[in-house]
């Protein structure tokens, strides 16, 4: 154990403190920017100075640096730490993007990669159907083959962002008397198009995220396809493998922690602060256990993958573990707002501090997160199979 | 930036585990956890040969010159073994030797306990809850007056650690005058315990007492972590072997969802846990700012997680993990030890909140 970084990497830090003081935030005319071409403009800088999309190879836009998790860890921190915008998230960037690198071939790989990680373009992911939520390899929605065009019919749900997508990456059924895994293709297509009606979806928050898309006769081209035909669930593993490998990354985690210890001491119970309320003081050093570890096991986890090691299935458990803790601290904190949980996320009544209602929104958007991208039930399934080699259920096995 | 074990660390770990794996079976620990006595000085012996016993203590004192972080690592592997002995309170004797004591005790002292020629142990419980060095009350000075429970292996013990009132801590020897030690009918058979009554019993004050009676403590957190964490996390191996093997309708029983379910829920409490008690130790030495803090949260957390733990993998056993006869039992005791000895995980955790100035 040895928490501080050697010479080397900190003189890094210090050229990557360096470069944001003098970079971010942007100066003068452009500092009068909209926020999004301000965002835009730096990650230009930050691409060209090595900073961000640095598994990206040059030819695509990014900036192709030698594999280093460790730096990549002090561009996040420091990045974090002055609030600039780091490498863009969302589901092109985090997923679309290592697929293609992957199994992409060279014109899909120049035409999309490079707009995409500088956010000139937006994915969409078209993999749930209402008949086919944790079971997805059971997918209907069909494309098929006329003339220099697929053709596909079908729908998907729990679409996010297909409201402002330009373009979606889709799991159809291409190959019917294939078996189920094996029927599978994943077809890029253009979201613009009369064939394609996107209804959302809104949230018990009221916002509305994600939605529904209907698809008519929409087309694409024969070549919009990303591996070969039929071998589209495996390619959709590529990029489930990307987001598993993710490293289990508590930043967020401790902040919302810290958030919440503020929330207490600014709360009143009895006209106190109501961290002085001995059941409060509890509960939060409780959850403070939860976060260290999930903080620490993320260390643990990065150590390893800077040793090019396996973390073992600890990387299986890091959703589960978030999410239950994302879902804990908002239950403290609707404790803490009392009656302002009468009021709408929106809502704050007069004198109250804003974060209460922020509080109220995680109280609802923490369930959301704990079924997006695989239920809980679904993690703990995972987590029993392939983490403590447990046998597969008996109907799931058939199947 | 390492959040690591060193390699040396981790073949420190897999010597302790052969041993115990060798030397101290599930059958061995059975008959001392059954035995009237409860310890076997063979068993100890071949501990000490091995260094465990002295592991933080510096080679000039007969001692392996490690960290918090080693013992630790080795507290885990016992608990992982349910391994029986003195382990904890004779290393925290050395400890408080180590970091209280004049020159002329620690060179008396320290290359006894480490090669086993003295037994130690820490004596501060008093009752009601109070573990902690400011609650204290035995009289100290050139005599000790009062009452000491929960002493881990006081009726074996040549030596006694004594907390004494205003946090200090002096030495005393089986067969002081004015020393009874009562046999107590402990939970956790592995570790036998003891009370004290102390009449004008003649001792021998540690100057640097008060200063270091916290570090002994936070020491001692740091080691009931480590121990909770390598009890629980045999506690899932143990439960998901028995799901593996169980059979039931014509299928093992963990292809059963809910079982399957429960196993995946313990191993997310514990998988991400060790870190805790890493960190912990590691400030131990390294970040003295926050060595009390992550202590308290270490042993709070870890404990409490290994009962749960505990209570899960009886359930998961079914009907023969309510018996005597099988080995969770032993295991969910040492998780009653851990969680009480020192003070409970709630005790612990209103000292966290105070130590951040909640």
């Amino acid at each position: 154990m040895d928490l501080s970084y050697s010479a080397e990497y900190e003189a890094f830090r210090g050229e990557v403190v360096k470069f944001l003081a003098a970079n971010w935030p942007l100066q003068g005319k452009e500092a009068e920017l909209a926020s999004d071409q301000k965002a835009a403009l730096f990650r230009g800088r930050a691409i060209a100075a090595g900073y961000l999309a640095r598994s990206v190879p040059v030819k695509y836009g990014g900036s192709e640096q030698a594999p280093d998790v460790l730096k990549g860890q002090i561009i996040r921190e420091e990045f974090f730490r002055a609030r600039a915008p780091g490498d863009l998230a969302g589901i092109g960037p985090s997923m679309l993007v290592p697929t293609l690198l992957e199994k992409g071939v060279e014109w899909q790989k120049e035409k999309f990669i490079g707009p995409t990680i500088r956010g000139e373009i937006v994915w969409c992911q078209g993999y749930s159907e209402p008949g086919s939520g944790s079971d997805l390899a059971s997918l209907q929605t069909r494309a098929e083959l006329v003339g220099d065009d697929w053709v596909i019919n079908g729908q998907k749900i729990w679409t996010s962002g297909a409201h402002v997508a330009d373009y979606m990456f889709c799991l159809c059924r291409t190959e019917r008397d294939a078996p189920k895994h094996a029927g599978i293709s994943y077809l890029l297509l253009e979201m613009k198009q009369p064939g394609i009606e996107v209804r959302p979806l809104r949230q018990m928050t009221g916002a509305a995220d994600f939605n529904e898309v209907f698809f008519s006769d929409a087309r694409t081209p024969r070549d919009w396809i990303v591996g070969k035909r039929g071998e589209g669930w495996i390619v959709s593993r590529t990029t489930l493998k990307h987001e598993r490998n993710m490293i289990g990354d508590a930043a967020n985690t401790v902040m919302m922690f810290e958030g919440l210890v503020a929330l207490a001491k600014r709360a009143l119970r009895d006209g106190r602060p109501a961290i002085d309320d001995p059941g409060i003081r509890q509960r939060l050093a409780q959850l403070e256990g939860y976060v260290r570890s999930h903080q620490y096991s993320g260390y643990r986890q990065l150590t390893k993958a800077a040793k090019a090691q396996d973390p073992g299935r600890i990387g299986l458990m890091n959703k589960l573990v978030s999410t239950n803790l994302g879902q804990e601290m908002a239950k403290l904190a609707l404790d803490l707002v009392g009656d302002d949980g009468l009021l709408e996320p929106g809502e704050r009544r007069l004198g109250a501090p804003r974060e209460n209602g922020q509080w109220i929104g995680q109280f609802m958007w923490s369930l959301g997160s704990a079924v997006a991208g695989g239920t809980a039930n679904i993690q703990r399934n995972v987590i029993g199979e392939r983490g403590l080699g447990l046998p597969r259920d008996a109907a799931a096995q058939r199947s | 930036m390492n959040f690591d074990l060193l390699e040396e660390q981790e073949l420190l770990q897999e010597t302790v585990r052969q041993f115990a794996a060798n030397e101290c079976p599930p059958a061995r620990v059975r008959a001392i956890f059954d035995g009237e006595d409860g310890h076997d000085t063979e068993l100890w012996q071949g501990l000490l040969e091995l260094g465990v016993g002295a592991i933080a203590v510096p080679d000039e004192f007969g001692g392996a010159g490690l960290e918090l972080l080693d013992l630790a690592l080795a507290a885990e592997v016992l608990g992982s073994g349910a391994v029986p002995g003195p382990f904890l309170g004779h290393s925290l004797a050395g400890l408080a030797i180590l970091l209280a004591g004049s020159d002329a005790q620690k060179k008396t002292w320290l290359p006894r306990l480490a090669s086993g020629e003295t037994l130690a142990t820490v004596a501060f419980a008093e009752g009601d809850g109070r573990w902690q060095p400011d609650e204290w009350t035995v009289s100290g000075g050139a005599t000790l007056s009062g009452v000491k429970a929960h002493v881990p292996f006081g009726s074996h013990a040549d030596l006694f650690v004594v907390g004494t009132r205003g946090g200090g801590l002096a030495l005393c020897e089986r067969g002081a005058r004015g020393l009874v030690v009562e046999n107590l009918a402990g939970i956790d058979r592995t570790r036998r315990i003891a009370a004290l009554r102390l009449a004008d019993t003649p001792c021998e004050a540690l100057p640097g007492g008060p200063a270091a009676a916290a570090r002994v403590r936070d020491a001692a957190l740091v080691l009931l972590a480590a121990d909770a964490f390598g009890g629980a996390a045999k506690l899932l191996d143990m439960s998901v072997e028995y799901a593996k093997t169980r059979q039931q309708f014509g299928v093992t029983i963990g292809s059963f969802q809910g079982l399957k379910h429960q196993l995946a829920a313990m191993a997310v409490e514990v998988e991400p846990a060790r870190g805790l008690f890493w960190y912990a130790a590691y400030a131990f030495d390294h970040v003295p700012a926050e060595a009390e803090r992550s202590a308290a949260l270490a042993k709070a957390h870890l404990t409490q997680v290994y009962m749960q733990i505990a209570r899960d993998a009886v359930e998961a056993h079914g009907g023969i993990g309510f018996t005597w006869e099988c080995d969770v039992q032993v295991y969910f005791k040492r998780a009653m030890f851990d969680r009480a000895f020192l003070g409970t995980p709630a005790a612990h955790r209103e000292r966290a909140a105070a130590l951040a100035g909640w």
